[in-house]
């Protein structure tokens, strides 16, 4: 029996939250495997939280909002508490579609990587972004094959999933505003696996991304000062 | 005892005051007090030794005494926001980590009120 948890970070997310719930449930996972999602409400001003209410899941209602890596953080949190082996990180917004995840899944029982990556760029189609964030994802690209001399072709994608070493990494030390290309340095430090996995994006259904213009700036400067501190620390 | 001499030493006496009034109240801890303290009391020092600025600038080889006021005061400045945002950056951990056991603690109480509805 393997013990998976699908975190679902919301912030605002209570209009597309029910379609991807009802996704989720119709899911077909292999037989063994024991599903329970655990739906992160990170201080939403909307009725996310009572949208989720009703619906079969866990609910972790945060009372300050942490951003999402502190959401992300907190499901993980959970799991490992609660004995699960495997978290797959999902977001509320629609992009990340369910029928994507049998892949991650089918790959990990394969070569059982400690992160497992839902990358856009390794299949055509699907919704890939605009110019500028390619830019960006090539710098982060390039700025994680120097650091950890691996290739991981969709650094920013939040789309993954974390075995039972990586979730009890991530526990201690996820990144909490941008945490996707610097978690890699920290994963690829502890000597995990990552393995990435073509799947099929879409274009979210609502809301806008938590990077924009000016942010992006800032967002490339954070990120990398993180991931060279992440490099230089020592793990403990 | 020059005009401007007076005027100095009773404004930091009114300063310490202050900063006496805040520990009192509780509203600040005494560890960032310290800092203020030394920092009022240094001033109070110079205040009273006029000739003491022209002996350090002396010997740090300040050639005009009011520099070494400003260079001094805003490394000291720039120290003191730096032990700022470790305090803050502390902080902000901190309250990451309790919201999160807060969110896990509801959680918990929430299933274990839905198993006694159960029964």
């Amino acid at each position: 029996m393997t013990k998976i948890l699908v975190i679902i970070p919301c912030y605002n997310e209570g209009n597309t939250l029910p379609l991807l719930l009802e996704q989720l449930f119709l899911l077909k996972l292999p037989a063994h495997y024991q599903m329970k999602i655990a739906v992160v409400n990170d201080s939403s001003g909307d009725d996310t939280k009572w949208v989720a209410a009703l619906y079969p899941v866990v609910l972790l209602d945060l009372s300050v909002n942490l951003g999402i890596g502190g959401a992300v953080q907190t499901g993980l949190l959970y799991a490992k508490q609660n004995g699960f082996d495997l978290a797959v990180q999902m977001d509320g917004d629609g992009q990340h579609p369910p029928r994507e995840l049998p892949k991650l899944v089918d790959d990990y029982e394969q070569k059982k990587s400690g992160v497992t990556i839902g990358s856009r760029f390794l299949v055509e189609g699907g919704f890939k972004s605009s110019f500028a964030r390619r830019v960006g994802i090539r710098y982060f690209h390039w700025l994680n094959k120097v650091l950890t001399g691996k290739s991981i072709y969709d650094s920013t994608s939040g789309f993954r999933l974390f075995d039972k070493k990586a979730i009890a990494i991530a526990v201690d030390k996820y990144p909490d505003e941008y945490p996707e290309p610097a978690s890699l340095v920290l994963f690829s430090k502890a000597g995990l696996t990552i393995q990435e996995v073509p799947v099929m994006m879409s274009e979210r259904l609502a809301g806008q991304s938590s990077i924009r213009n000016f942010a992006s700036i800032y967002y490339c400067l954070k990120v990398t000062i993180s991931m060279l501190f992440i490099f230089i620390r020592k793990l403990n | 005892m020059t005009r401007i001499q007076i005027i100095t030493i009773l404004i930091n006496f009114l300063f310490i005051a202050y900063v006496a009034r805040l520990i009192i109240k509780g509203k600040l801890r005494e560890e960032y007090a310290i800092a203020w303290c030394v920092f009022t009391l240094l001033l109070i020092v110079f205040s009273f030794w006029t000739k003491g600025l022209e002996l350090m600038s002396k010997i740090f080889g300040v050639f005009d005494p009011p520099n070494l006021v400003f260079t001094a005061f805003i490394f000291i400045i720039l120290v003191y926001l730096l032990h700022l945002s470790v305090v803050s950056s502390r902080s902000h951990h901190s309250i990451t980590r309790l919201t999160q056991e807060l969110a896990l603690l509801k959680e918990n109480m929430n299933k274990e009120e839905q198993a006694k509805a159960k029964m």
